[in-house]
């Protein structure tokens, strides 16, 4: 294990939730006449003072277009925009700059992957397998590309504890697997996948994997050397950054192997009607204008988390989810949906009688923001045999009184709607 | 500690009793025997689904219409008070019905206004659908409302899907 990425945090005081609360403007406002309970980081965390400022003075101070003019201002938004890049590298422990791709999501990151990787390496017959609790985004490009190519997916069920077994993979991995596409931390269910395990089988049979890193980046310490794994995902937004900017790590030798996904400028070397030769890594992955400011917000939302103390705030998180639980355990009538061990500050529920969006609507009246419907991920509510749950997912700004606030709201459904 | 706000008029007038009562113990609920067509309604953003079947006789009168599905209380309740309004009325009073619905779910039209679009025979109808109108104070729900209208039109117009992402 390589240790120095802990490392890089510059904190020196402990995580202190009231403070990081007061870093979040939105969260002084009031919804419907009720303080903000803002519970649906899953979705789409709010953003600190110090990025929506980071975007602000990119735009008023140093914007133009990166890597091309040869004045002040392009130079000093390129730079930028790479030292994003780098904030990136040394977030997640990447060997080499050139293995960070910029895309505008992580949805973008894995279709590329799909696109490319996928319709280079994969031909047909061959096995992608994924769990049952994959996101939308994890389970269409791959169906894309067994239409295009006629690969297999193969399939993980997911335990009703929302566990995924580590023997369920290895029924499932095999000899034609070439790729294995997993969440690290699943979005509905807070479940942690046994990703070090996975990677060791995958791998035992010659086959890729891809992480897709949209919620377990938000909670854990990922080092993708560590973790060993051969792609992983995610998007700023859900690590308190701006929408519209996500990151595709890949090991150099893979991405140079891949073709290119879009064509266009700035993938390119020398581009003639008879042939043309691509850009170097990672840009030969960015055709056209990158997202630049989001790039820059999603660095400054790097710089935040480095400066606050992590492993404090990953207990806090945990604390919060273990305080939910307990709490929205004596709602009457409340089931938690995802109980596995070791699982992370994401619950989804339901209350017996009420479906999710008559509760999220009325939880909304009470200033309680939780998300309600599939959480794009229908194959696991017919899993689960639920056709909606109700989400809480807790984030570094969220507190117990976030808690209270939902439970409150929750009793107060009851006489609602029951 | 967190204080919760009392429950607001809004969410009393989308959650009242008639339309909790319609959610937990819909009319109509099944397939229609020997139906003429049949139609889904499909909220993707949400997952709810509806299916709805009718029997049109040769006259174009409306002779039976069921639904079946999942979905939320208001989706669920304004399918049931749908079938409950429309069995036995004509093509023509669906379409007025149906318009009327629709002004009432967006807050286009009050009741007073629904009703008074609408001939005499179908003011009952109206008043007892009008209870769905509260829906119109949130954006968001007004499709589940108009979710299974949707689909009853598809079906009468020989579709196989309505989608209320449009």
């Amino acid at each position: 294990m390589s240790a120095p990425a802990v490392a890089t945090s510059t904190a020196h005081v402990a995580f202190d939730p009231v403070r990081a609360r007061a870093d979040f403007p939105v969260l002084a406002r009031a919804v419907h006449g009720m303080p903000l309970a803002y519970l649906d980081g899953a979705a789409s965390a709010q953003k600190p003072r110090q990025v929506i400022d980071a975007v602000t003075a990119a735009y008023e101070e140093e914007y133009a277009n990166v890597h091309r003019g040869a004045y002040y201002l392009s130079e000093m938004a390129t730079a930028n925009y790479e030292a994003a890049r780098k904030k990136v590298r040394t977030f997640i422990n990447a060997r080499d700059l050139a293995e960070i791709v910029f895309t505008k999501g992580a949805t973008e990151a894995i279709n590329l992957i799909a696109a490319t990787y996928g319709r280079a390496f994969l031909k047909a017959g061959d096995e992608v397998v994924l769990t049952q609790l994959e996101h939308h985004s994890n389970i269409v490009p791959w169906q894309l590309l067994r239409d295009a190519i006629g690969c297999v997916i193969r399939v993980v069920p997911v335990a009703e504890d929302g566990s995924v077994s580590i023997d369920d993979v290895a029924k499932v991995v095999g000899s034609k697997t070439k790729l294995v596409a997993v969440a690290h931390v699943s979005n509905v269910l807070g479940t942690v996948l046994p990703i070090h395990e996975i990677v060791q089988l995958a791998h035992e049979v010659g086959a890729k994997v891809l992480l897709d890193g949209c919620q377990g980046i938000v909670h854990q310490h990922v080092d993708v050397q560590a973790l060993d794994c051969d792609f992983y995902v995610f998007s700023g937004h859900k690590l308190y950054g701006p929408t519209g900017i996500g990151v595709l790590w890949a090991r150099a030798e893979l991405l140079d192997a891949m073709p290119p996904y879009q064509g266009g400028g700035d993938m390119i070397d020398t581009v003639t009607f008879e042939k043309t030769t691509w850009a170097e890594l990672p840009a030969k992955f960015e055709a056209g204008t990158p997202p630049i400011v989001q790039a820059i917000g999603m660095g400054a939302a790097i710089d935040y988390l480095n400066a606050l103390d992590r492993p404090g705030m990953e207990a806090h998180e945990d604390e919060l989810l273990r305080y939910a639980m307990m709490h929205l355990e004596q709602v009457p009538g409340v089931k938690l949906i995802g109980t596995a061990p070791g699982k992370t500050a994401i619950q989804s529920f339901v209350l017996d009688g009420t479906h999710p969006h008559d509760l999220a609507t009325v939880l909304d009246r009470s200033g309680v923001a939780v998300r309600a419907g599939h959480h794009c991920a229908q194959p696991l509510m017919e899993a689960l045999n639920v056709p909606a749950t109700a989400r809480a997912s807790f984030g570094l700004y969220n507190t117990t009184e976030d808690v209270d606030a939902l439970t409150a709201a929750l009793r107060r459904a009851r006489e609602v709607l029951l | 500690m967190n204080v919760t706000a009392p429950i607001s008029n809004d969410l009393r007038s989308l959650y009242q009793e008639i339309i909790l009562d319609h959610g937990k113990s819909p009319r109509n609920f099944g397939v229609v025997d020997h139906h003429t067509c049949r139609a889904q309604g499909n909220n993707p953003m949400c997952g709810d689904r509806i299916t709805v079947t009718a029997r049109v006789t040769d006259s174009r009168t409306l002779e039976d219409v069921a639904f079946e599905g999942k979905g939320c209380a208001i989706s669920i309740a304004s399918a049931s008070m749908m079938t409950e309004a429309l069995k036995g009325k004509t093509a023509g009073a669906v379409r007025q019905l149906s318009k009327a619905m629709q002004d009432l779910c967006t807050g286009k039209a009050d009741a007073d206004e629904a009703r008074a679009s609408l001939p005499e025979n179908l003011a009952g109808e109206i008043d007892r659908l009008a209870s769905l109108s509260g829906v119109h104070q949130f954006p968001v729900r007004v499709k589940c409302a108009t979710l299974s209208w949707h689909a009853l039109n598809s079906c009468l117009e020989g579709k196989a899907q309505a989608t209320t992402e449009k």
